[in-house]
């Protein structure tokens, strides 16, 4: 079999998969965050965190949740790891520095998973379980708990109201992510991943030497990294890590993880706007781009030039030949199209338009599928901006789902479209105007440039991959892509949440002949067409300079 | 009950028969002449104080960019490229100028016309004892003022007493004079008008500066025109754009050092580049678009109070049409004549006749030209009855007729002619009131005709009235309802005649018997449902309904409260305007949406010109970008500038003319808008830059 072809089957497996589970999830999910009933353990947290999950809350409220969760989050995720040394069951590993305990707090609370350590270097099984495992299960479900009210801003009328933060939140990770995430690791360990507390080991190399190896509870944390599109490995390698990943079948799987909610989130949508068509035109933009633009990936990392490529078949520098190039774009183009950001394979190895690839991506805004609930969010963000732009021209003011976008609403869309390319573009050029932050490129010319344009996009849109070499862990990296990771997390989150509280205000628009189809595959071209034309316009300086150039010289 | 509207006093200005063929594109664009681009030139010079153009955020960047390069070029005034590249963004400033200018000129023209008609008056103040001569800017409302045949009426109000003829040329350029009387809906007069037979006392409704020419004037010269939502809307979006834009163009300098491009990336290249990507084109004709809407819809001879008014009428979703005059031809017709058992139709066609010989109302005469058009009846003298008794039809008796020769002749509703027939000791016939039913189930009027004369009383037959819609209207709802709009039908028949005729018309829904707290009731529903409504009206008792509708159009013939009430005045008073209203509320909006749409999909092509340009010395392999296969880097980057300057000016024309507009289905117009709009907007500028770029090289020292 070709590898190719090993490609395709790989990628229709994946597409079977993924269209198994969409409806059974898609209105689980719904009835998740639709149900009146709480179940036992809920009221427990309930009690114990003080909240009332049956209040309804307008979106101030709603927010003041989502922002006052992730501040104690974030807060107690920094001391975690300043007293680590003096924590038991952390494998004698030190304190972390303050700008790298920062660093890693705000990249575990923004759901992002940006690593500037190196985890079996540094963390212990206290921090990575107790507290960056645990934000990777409440991070995600923050991400769905703001999708949903964004959803109910959609379904709702004459009414402010977008639920209840903390029953969303606790439905997210009790109901969803925790049930999930307990099957996933079993299969994951059946697959060969590693599940145990036991402390590090030195075992000789074939070559002579010795080399250490960590144990720890590998499995149950790479599980949740992918399904909640986290993607802070357990190990440095992440997904390459054979501990994390370890055969063709475990990446497939992993993958099917990554994707499996933000897609069957779409049919949550549908089900809870009370139009699966609706969601259908959602789903359908978002299989387009991924799966253009793992086609893409695939075609620019096989049809790689040279004797080597030709040799390997295609650009394998940075790829395990357990993956092959296949299954290493079907999971690069899966990780950067979602904010998940664990990696199989290094991106910087890929040829230029490989590497452009991953970049554009992410500047998509990371909603093809995208992040659990942020992908969903992002998607709709953009949906009403197409509607707005292109509605007008059905000869009605625009509206979506019934809703009016007028003035309030496009300045909420508006301000959530600035927010990434604005920390994006500002932080890369401050880079680039300061002296010292270029020191930390390995490479020069544009791959170099890509280096740093990569580091500020995964931070900003919370996707947290690196492009590899470079080096991150510097005060000026540690503390500006901290900020861009938090201000890309949460700025368009209050937007998100002002948008849906607006929405969820109006008296919805009945649909007659005259109003815009957003439920007909001639809406879900036209959303492709904005997302692509307003990331590429405002993007493409930025690419050409970067894999462009490298991808043309080729 | 106003709900019918009085006939017209004077044929509508341009008469459009009602039934144009379906599917041809309607809404036409008004006229655009190129000369008036040329005079408007120095207005759009004037607007380039930066305070002006400060309200639109895209233009307002344009200008500080021209500013820029202009200091760049005379600091540098050897560099033929730098003055190129500052003359191209100065013309694309003035431009954009220019498009408002045009559309604001056009509405300049109709408001010195309306001047003219202002001009001072003497008003004749009715005092406790006699009346004075006051200024007409003096009067206060509430004053009484009298008009004499040759006065100009010097405000806004009710004719209070009397009866004249008007001269309303002055607004609405109908030479032909109407009739102004006092009560009813037809009391109101404008000032400004001119008396031209008659005395009328008025009694003034509008302080002196806000009356009806004042505010037209104000209207057409746009000097009220507030943005409405959706623009508002729209330049919100345009600015984030510009700030993403300029954010890209800001920080593609350090990039660009990195690179080793810094020489390449002057300020002034920087800020051409700028300029092309910012949505200027849109920017631009924005607000000429919104002026050339209400100026399409001025053309018509209707007046929007806002232009808010003009974008809720593309949005609205049920129209409420009143039957008569708009669906029906407003007037009942005598169809045929049905004689009980044992009376021929001859018989009773002669008593119908002889019984509205009389009769000058509509019906009255339709019954006697069906008389001799159906029996060869011939129309009798006067002369021939003169000791004939006509009996008028009073609210009380609801009947009308005759007595002569002996012979009594009655006509009228059923249960007053029966009781008639009753009274006089005479018999009814026992299918009279089944002949009744069965013209009122379809949707005609019975009227019921006896007679007493040496038979005795009895009922001789009925006259079936019929409403006659008007030639077309099927088709027209039927397009209605493929572009999603409702039509329901409001009169004051009974249900069972309504149905009749709402279903021979197509329209979707109709209220019969309608009062005007019906309507209001109706139009509070429609809204609670979240739909717009938009309706006519011209009675001082539709004003609540006029102000409570998203369009409320009153007609020119109604009374000052519904004028004041509604959002948009016709001056034709043509009620079956209202759909071409719609349709240009539509095709302003889409005006916009496509021209937004091709603004931003331009922006594609100036990438692939100037990125290469700015770039392809640092590395090489960009030049594979410049697939247009411009000359060089400089010729590139100019004519992206010159073709984002020179689309807008040919823009222009569309932006006043507005987008064709067809009525169909949302799916279908958005597929044809898209095609044209949207991939045109990529293709085309692939083509405008390479064919300006082929020019340039002609001219030494930039090719």
């Amino acid at each position: 079999m070709s590898p190719v072809l090993a490609g395709v089957l790989q990628l229709l497996a994946l597409v079977a998969a993924l269209g198994l589970s969409y409806r059974p999830l898609g209105d689980h999910m719904a009835r998740v965050y639709s149900s009146e009933r709480h179940l036992r353990p809920e009221r427990w947290i309930y009690r114990a965190i003080g909240a009332n999950p049956s209040v309804e809350m307008r979106w101030p409220a709603y927010l003041r949740g989502v922002l006052a969760f992730s501040a104690v989050s974030l807060l107690f995720l920094y001391l975690l790891q300043r007293v680590q040394g003096a924590l038991p069951g952390s494998l004698g590993f030190v304190s972390i520095d303050p700008d790298q305990a920062f660093n890693t707090a705000a990249s575990f609370v923004a759901n992002t998973n940006w690593q500037s350590y190196y985890g079996e270097q540094a963390m212990g099984h206290v921090v990575q379980t107790g507290g960056l495992a645990v934000q990777n299960f409440v991070s995600a479900a923050v991400g769905m708990a703001v999708a949903v009210a964004l959803v109910r801003g959609f379904a709702r009328s004459r009414t402010g109201e977008l639920g209840n933060f903390w029953a969303d939140l606790v439905r997210g990770v009790v109901r969803i992510l925790l049930p999930m995430a307990v099957i996933g690791a079993l299969v994951l360990v059946a697959c060969g991943a590693i599940q145990n507390f036991s402390g590090i080991h030195e075992v000789g190399q074939f070559g002579g030497g010795t080399q250490q190896w960590n144990g720890g509870a590998v499995a149950s944390q790479e599980v949740i990294k992918e399904l909640g599109t986290n993607g802070g490995g357990y190990f440095n390698a992440n997904s390459a890590h054979p501990f994390e990943n370890p055969n063709g079948l475990s990446n497939l799987f992993e993958i099917y993880l990554i994707l499996v909610i933000p897609f069957a989130l779409t049919r949550t949508f549908g089900r809870m706007v009370g139009s699966l068509r609706q969601g259908y035109a959602i789903l359908g933009t978002m299989a387009v781009i991924w799966i253009g633009f793992t086609a893409l990936m695939m075609w620019t990392e096989f049809a790689g030039r040279g004797p080597a490529f030709e040799l390997a078949g295609g650009a394998m520098e940075g790829k395990e030949t357990r993956f092959g190039i296949a299954g290493s774009s079907l999971f690069s183009v899966a990780t950067t199209l979602t904010s998940t950001g664990a990696v199989n394979s290094f991106h910087s190895s890929y040829t230029g338009f490989g590497g452009g690839i991953t970049l554009l991506g992410m500047q998509l805004g990371e909603i093809a599928p995208g992040g659990v609930g942020s992908g969903l969010y992002g998607m709709l963000v953009m949906a009403v901006i197409a509607v707005f732009i292109a509605g007008l021209m059905v000869g009605r003011t625009p509206e979506y789902l019934g809703k009016k976008i007028g003035t309030r609403e496009i300045k909420f869309a508006a301000c959530y479209i600035l927010v990434t390319p604005a920390l994006v573009l500002c932080f890369t050029a401050a880079s680039f105007v300061l002296d010292t932050p270029a020191h930390s490129m390995t490479n020069s010319g544009a791959h170099g440039f890509s280096e740093i344009l990569y580091a500020f996009t995964s931070g900003a849109n919370n996707n947290g991959s690196a492009f590899a070499g470079l080096n991150a862990d510097t005060q000026w990296f540690n503390s500006t892509i901290g900020i861009a990771m938090l201000l890309g997390r949460f700025l368009p989150m209050v937007f998100v949440l002002a948008l849906a509280g607006s929405l969820a205000e109006q008296t919805p628009v009945p649909e007659t002949a005259g109003t815009l189809r957003t439920e007909k595959p001639l809406f879900t071209g036209l959303l492709v067409g904005t997302i692509m034309i307003i990331a590429g316009l405002t993007y493409f300086p930025a690419l050409a300079l970067g894999p462009l150039a490298e991808g043309l010289a080729a | 009950m106003s709900t019918l509207t009085p006939a017209p006093t004077r044929p509508p200005k341009s008469p459009e028969p009602a039934g144009r063929s379906a599917g041809t594109g309607r809404v036409g664009g008004g006229l655009f002449d190129p000369k008036q681009m040329i005079a408007s030139f120095p207005d759009a010079l004037r607007k380039l104080d930066p305070r002006v153009m400060v309200k639109s955020p895209v233009m307002f960047v344009v200008l500080v960019g021209s500013v820029v390069t202009t200091v760049l070029a005379v600091m540098n005034p050897g560099d033929r490229f730098g003055w190129a590249i500052t003359a191209w963004l100065w013309l694309t400033t003035v431009f954009a100028n220019l498009a408002e200018a045009v559309a604001e000129g056009r509405g300049k023209a109709q408001a010195d016309t309306l001047r003219k008609a202002k001009t001072d008056t003497v008003a004749r103040r009715l005092t406790g004892t006699g009346e004075e001569q006051v200024a007409g800017t003096d009067l206060r409302v509430g004053d009484l003022v009298v008009c004499e045949a040759g006065d100009v009426i010097p405000g806004d109000g009710d004719v209070v007493e009397g009866v004249a003829s008007v001269d309303e040329s002055a607004i609405t350029g109908e030479s032909a004079p109407v009739i102004r009387e006092s009560g009813g809906d037809r009391c109101a007069v404008t000032g400004g008008t001119k008396v031209l037979s008659d005395r009328i006392v008025i009694k003034i409704t509008t302080k002196p500066g806000e009356t009806f020419i004042d505010r037209m004037i104000n209207l057409v010269e746009g000097a009220a025109r507030q943005k409405t939502p959706n623009e508002i809307a729209l330049n919100i979006l345009l600015a984030s754009l510009t700030i993403v834009f300029l954010l890209a163009v800001v920080t593609l300098k350090p990039f660009a050092i990195y690179a080793g491009a810094d020489r390449q990336t002057s300020l002034i290249v920087l800020t051409a580049l700028l300029v092309c990507l910012i949505p200027t084109t849109i920017g631009a004709l924005l607000s000429a678009i919104g002026i050339a809407g209400m100026d399409r819809l001025v053309q018509r001879n209707v007046l929007a109070m806002s232009g808010r008014a003009v974008e809720a009428a593309g949005d609205v979703s049920t129209l409420l049409l009143d039957k008569t005059g708009t669906i029906t031809l407003g007037n009942r017709q005598a169809s045929e004549f049905v004689p009980v058992r044992g009376t021929t139709e001859a018989e009773l066609a002669d008593a119908a006749q002889l019984s509205s010989l009389a009769d000058e109302t509509p019906e009255g005469r339709s019954i006697v030209v069906l008389a001799k058009e159906k029996h060869g009846l011939r129309e009798r003298h006067q002369g021939e009855l003169s000791e004939a008794a006509w009996i008028e039809f009073t609210a009380q008796t609801r009947m009308s007729g005759v007595d002569v020769d002996g012979r009594k002749v009655r006509k009228g509703a059923t249960g007053s002619v029966i009781a008639w027939v009753e009274e006089q000791g005479g018999t009814v016939a026992p299918d009279a009131r089944a002949l009744t039913d069965r013209i009122s189930q379809a949707g005609g009027t019975p009227l019921l005709v006896a007679a007493k004369d040496e038979k005795g009383a009895r009922v001789l037959g009925v006259i079936h009235l019929k409403d006659v819609v008007k030639e077309g209207m099927r088709e027209r709802f039927d397009e209605l309802r493929r572009m999603g709009i409702r039509t329901v039908m409001i009169t004051g028949d009974n249900p069972l005649t309504a149905k009749a005729i709402a279903e021979e018309a197509g329209v979707d829904d109709f209220l019969a018997e309608a009062t005007p707290e019906d309507k209001m009731a109706l139009i509070k529903r429609e809204q609670a449902g979240g739909k717009l409504v938009a309706m006519t009206g011209d009675g001082t008792n539709d004003a609540p309904a006029l102000a409570q509708a998203d369009v409320g159009v009153a007609m020119n013939t109604g009374t000052s409260a519904a004028k004041e009430a509604g959002n948009m005045v016709d001056l034709d008073s043509d009620p079956t305007k209202l759909i071409e209203i719609v349709e240009i509320g539509k095709q302003l909006l889409i005006t916009r949406g496509a021209l937004t749409t091709f603004s931003i999909a331009n922006d594609v092509a100036k990438y692939f010109a100037i990125i290469p340009a700015m770039f392809a010395v640092a590395y090489p392999s960009l030049d594979k970008l410049n697939i247009m296969g411009l000359a060089s880097p400089e010729s590139a980057i100019l004519s992206a500038v010159i073709f984002n300057a020179l689309i807008i000016v040919a823009l222009v024309p569309l932006a006043l003319k507005g987008v064709r507009y067809r009525p169909s289905s949302a799916d279908s117009m958005l597929r044809r808008n898209l095609g044209i709009y949207g991939l045109g907007g990529l293709i085309a500028p692939f083509i405008g830059i390479k064919l300006i770029d082929m020019l340039l090289t002609l001219i030494p020292g930039i090719g």
